[in-house]
């Protein structure tokens, strides 16, 4: 491209500019990931194991109970799947970015972040893609299908794409609570705590919404919406829905926390003051 | 905290009183607030990272040249680390089973306090030996994450820490039995909720102490086949 013609600027074009980035970030991850191919397949060894623990958690307590509240053994299982689902699709996308932008703010790398001509949210946010995540994501889609064929649920179109999005809505309130974890660190410029304090408070949202009553229900529901983002997909994809609130709650909450988390971002890079030099 | 409300709604559901597998809802509370006391205790945060770390980064030169166990010195570190740990922990533990004193177990023998304690030492040996075998893998291979993740998921499963083991049908923990896992974690937690007593709390005694020393032993044994391979990297 001659240097002196003006960046592309129509919303189709830089549309097209950012997808020819990002295509070339996923060439580019790939290719460092099968540069370690036992590392990948022992990372995913890893990830079935803990999964597979989560279902040996549920089978040992459905061993002395009948239902949770409502909800029946291979409800709970879906849920399970579900869970794992959209974790490791967040995962896949944007997890070890975001746990490496405190590292980026404490080294200092994030000079280098400002001055790529692209927006710095985007590269900052997308720049690894974990492939293997994308394997396990599967393993939680078999078992949802699994726990589906047991329950004799039938799979209508309609259904299974409002199912995904929102599973999309639920990856993005993951991927805006995590940022804005991380964001943390320009303040505090070690933020190790982040993907610790991430883990515990994604760790409720595997649990079917009616374990909590109460304050507890109405934190994890209209503050942080921890309790929506597994329970609303799940039980709109298996006609659990008590009424229709919930959807809107969801898809409301994945906006607000986009928009708080972007307004935190850009406040606390104001605060970026680069290290050494 | 999560796993707590669960298994209230799971009472909730049953008859009041009901216990499932020897388990009332206060005893079931009490076994995971006693689990969290144990981990603050005993559970291995930093250590292996570090060690692995400076293996690979060829730092372990150094200490090879001084007067000085490596073990030993980060045997010291581990005890102080878990020291200050459980003195910070103390307040949010404390916060925790305050919110939860109507359903806090308080063992009837004061013995039992003298029996869980000195079992907390020995499954802090064993975490440590344990963790400390792991890391010494890094003479080997470059990267020992994946490793000590999938050790975690099963002492996370097997020692009780998901839920208690006797939830489990009979003969799987028979087997488990034979494993350490047991012993790291569900079995000081038994001692405190006195459900072991007598000659069985002898003999697990006994067997958690033959753990730390087959587990010291791996340890040593790892140590002196591992350093014929290390090539000080950067040294």
């Amino acid at each position: 491209m001659n240097i002196n013609e003006p960046l592309p600027q129509t919303r189709a074009l830089r549309f097209s500019r950012y997808a020819g980035i990002y295509s070339a970030l996923w060439k580019n991850s790939v290719i460092r990931e099968m540069g370690f191919k036992t590392n990948f397949l022992l990372w995913m060894v890893v990830e079935l194991l803990w999964f597979s623990l989560q279902l040996v958690f549920v089978s040992v307590i459905y061993l002395h109970t009948e239902n949770i509240g409502t909800w029946t053994k291979w409800q709970v299982v879906m849920l399970m799947g579900c869970s794992h689902f959209i974790q490791q699709v967040f995962q896949g996308f944007f997890f070890v970015n975001c746990s490496q932008l405190p590292e980026l703010v404490r080294t200092g790398k994030m000079d280098f972040m400002l001055l790529l001509p692209v927006n710095t949210r985007f590269v900052v946010s997308l720049r690894n893609v974990d492939l293997g995540a994308f394997f396990t994501a599967g393993s939680g889609l078999a078992v949802m299908f699994y726990a589906g064929s047991r329950m004799h649920l039938s799979l209508e179109p309609i259904v299974c794409i409002g199912f995904m999005i929102l599973c999309a809505a639920s990856v993005m309130i993951h991927y805006s609570i995590m940022f804005l974890l991380a964001s943390i660190s320009f303040w505090t410029v070690r933020a190790q705590g982040v993907i610790f304090g991430y883990y515990n408070l994604f760790n409720i949202s595997r649990l079917p919404d009616e374990a909590f009553q109460g304050g507890f229900r109405r934190i994890f529901s209209f503050g942080l919406p921890l309790l929506l983002v597994v329970n609303v997909p799940v039980r709109f994809l298996i006609h659990k829905m008590e009424n229709m609130w919930g959807l809107v709650l969801l898809l409301a909450m994945s906006l607000v926390w986009l928009i708080v988390s972007e307004i935190c971002w850009r406040y606390s890079l104001k605060h970026y003051t680069s290290a050494s030099s | 905290m999560g796993t707590i409300f669960l298994w209230k709604t799971i009472y909730a559901s049953k008859a009041a009183g009901e216990s499932i597998s020897g388990y009332t809802l206060q005893g079931m509370i009490s076994y995971y607030l006693v689990i969290t006391i144990v981990d603050a205790f005993t559970a291995v945060s930093e250590d292996d990272w570090q060690i692995a770390a400076d293996i690979k980064d060829g730092n372990i030169s150094q200490f090879l040249l001084k007067p000085l166990n490596y073990l030993t010195y980060r045997f010291t570190l581990f005890l102080s680390g878990r020291a200050v740990y459980t003195l910070v922990a103390l307040l949010p533990v404390g916060i925790f089973i305050m919110c939860y004193r109507h359903s806090f177990y308080i063992p009837v023998h004061v013995s039992t306090l003298g029996w869980f304690m000195l079992s907390i030492c020995l499954t802090g040996a064993m975490q440590f030996f344990l963790s400390y075998t792991m890391a010494l893998l890094a003479f080997w291979v470059a990267e020992v994450s994946t490793f000590i993740f999938i050790l975690y998921a099963f002492e996370y499963l097997a020692g009780g820490h998901v839920f208690p083991l006797n939830l489990l049908p009979p003969a799987i923990v028979q087997v488990l039995d034979f494993t350490p896992f047991p012993y790291q974690l569900f079995f000081p937690v038994s001692i405190y909720l006195e459900q072991v007593s007598g000659a069985e709390l002898a003999r697990g005694l006994v067997i958690q102490s033959l753990w730390v020393f087959v587990l010291y032993g791996l340890a040593k044994w790892t140590w002196s086949r591992g350093i014929r391979k290390y090539s000080a990297v950067g040294g």
